[in-house]
């Protein structure tokens, strides 16, 4: 970290997500010394220690690129992101988290109380007393506080205004390597940006396209978990196998890693280019591999996804069009 | 639930079978419930469940999918897919919490402009005893959450016994 006024400053913070994203950008090996050679890095709570103050103090638009991870699950990540939004001249949702969700939105299933109650209340935690975590308590030095949870997970696009989007989870290292890479190009004017709003880091088609599985007339009379298939086919495509692969839905960009480790396409890199609502175009590809045309034959294959909401929005629940469960926007402040 | 709700339905009609039964209906005379608002597509296969998640987040109570009879698709088995969706797209949304017969899949053939009248005024009787959906507004009310009310927001378990009733 080298304190020199004139490089361009950046920042990456942690919203709601499992760090994974640091990790991921740290494992860009050598180019990270590219980073700290192009960059003055001012905040970055996981790698530096930084407080909130001083991102408070701040001018408006001093840091040039803030990578933001994780979705807004608090008030204090609420807080941040719409900071870093006034101090940043280019923001980016980085990883899946901070585009859709990802896996910490799938808790818009569930009332947030009952999130809480499981967390510090089940078999798993012993708290006979039923004692909860308190939001403010008063000490002889003052009053503690601890950010309140928001009823609903939302993505970061539906808190502040995002200038580009970078999905994965976490996004692989080529990519963001690439991006990093253009950005210095940017700041030396030998490139330009690409259009506010646009998906960086990615392909423009989906994952079934970096694939190398074979595909045939995709026809199946049950779906399998792919545990229960021992061994899968390795040349031949997983849904043609009847394991559900979430690939025709997903976005293109991190050469069907999954796939082509034997493993279907779980769909971190969020909806591909033009989709809407991830869910309903994952919903259409399953439906259409269904080889059954009467109700009854069509439910029983059907019972081969256990879980359905899992299945289609494991990584994109709160930035769907329902975005969450009906319990979870249900619940009502006292 | 208000006593006078008239719940808002969003149909889609294949243009081959079921609009023709529901311009039939019309050319006939037949009375049916006001509250569909219909969309006609060339097949029921053009229907992409994101047109049915749309219409419910943004307002509709209901939605009625609409095609020709099984065996009698105008291309050939794209009803078939419709209906496969459809079975899917019911499991997903109970899962989401809402009630799968908000949703309903009716076949109707161009010569069928009565059961067409007849289907729908059932359907929409159904949602009306289902109640308002309110998707829309909790988006509205949440992407627009004041201040005041998520600071009376508490992490304590009570919070969600005070649900409103449905």
């Amino acid at each position: 970290m080298t304190v020199n006024g004139n490089k361009p400053k950046f920042a990456m913070y942690w919203a709601a997500s499992c760090g994974g994203c640091e990790i991921a950008v740290l494992n860009i090996h050598e180019k990270i010394l590219d980073v700290d050679a192009n960059f003055d890095v001012v905040f970055w709570p996981v790698a530096m220690d930084a407080k909130y103050k001083d991102l408070e103090g701040m001018e408006d638009g001093t840091i040039l690129l803030t990578l933001f991870n994780g979705g807004i699950r608090n008030e204090e990540n609420e807080h941040i992101a719409k900071l870093l939004r006034q101090k940043s001249q280019i923001l980016v949702a980085f990883g899946s988290c901070a585009c859709e969700g990802c896996i910490p939105g799938l808790a818009n299933l569930s009332p947030v109380g009952e999130i809480v109650n499981t967390a510090f209340n089940t078999v798993t935690t012993d708290n006979p007393d039923e004692i909860y975590p308190l939001t403010s308590f008063d000490v002889p030095e003052g009053e503690l506080q601890l950010p309140k949870l928001v009823p609903i997970l939302r993505p970061l696009d539906q808190v502040v205004e995002v200038d580009y989007y970078m999905p994965g989870c976490p996004p692989e290292s080529h990519q963001i390597t690439a991006v990093i890479d253009l950005v210095i190009k940017v700041i030396r004017g030998e490139a330009e940006l690409p259009p506010k709003g646009a998906v960086i880091g990615v392909g423009d088609s989906t994952v079934c396209d970096e694939c190398t599985r074979a595909r045939n007339v995709k026809m199946i009379k049950e779906f399998k978990r792919i545990q229960d298939i021992a061994p899968a086919d390795p040349a031949l495509c997983l849904l043609e196998q009847g394991i559900p692969c979430n690939g025709p839905a997903t976005r293109s960009g991190c050469q069907a890693r999954c796939p082509q480790a034997g493993a279907q396409c779980i769909g971190c890199y969020g909806p591909a280019q033009g989709v809407l609502d991830y869910g309903a175009r994952l919903m259409t590809a399953l439906a259409s591999v269904i080889d059954a045309k009467a109700p009854e034959g069509i439910e029983k294959i059907l019972d081969g996804i256990p879980d359905p909401v899992g299945q289609v929005y494991r990584f994109s629940l709160p930035g769907s069009l329902l975005k969450a469960n009906r319990a979870a926007w249900r619940v009502k402040p006292n | 639930m208000p006593e006078n709700f008239e719940p808002t339905i969003i149909g889609f009609t294949c243009n081959w079978c079921s609009y023709r039964a529901a311009d039939l209906a019309g050319t006939a005379r037949i009375k049916y419930a006001p509250n569909v608002r219909l969309i006609r597509m060339m097949c029921s296969g053009r229907l992409d469940p994101t047109f049915v998640l749309r219409a419910l987040s943004s307002g509709a109570d209901g939605v009625m999918i609409t095609g020709c009879h099984p065996g009698e698709c105008h291309y050939m088995e794209q009803n078939y897919k419709a209906l496969r969706r459809y079975l899917l797209l019911q499991r997903v949304l109970k899962g989401m919490g809402i009630e799968p017969e908000r949703v309903k899949l009716v076949w109707a053939s161009a010569a069928e402009g009565a059961r067409f009248a007849s289907e729908t005024t059932l359907f929409v009787e159904e949602v009306r005893k289902l109640g308002p959906l309110h998707w829309g507004k909790f988006q509205t009310s949440e992407g627009e959450r004041r201040k005041d009310e998520s600071s009376s927001f508490i992490v304590h378990p009570s919070a969600f016994e005070k649900e409103l009733p449905a």
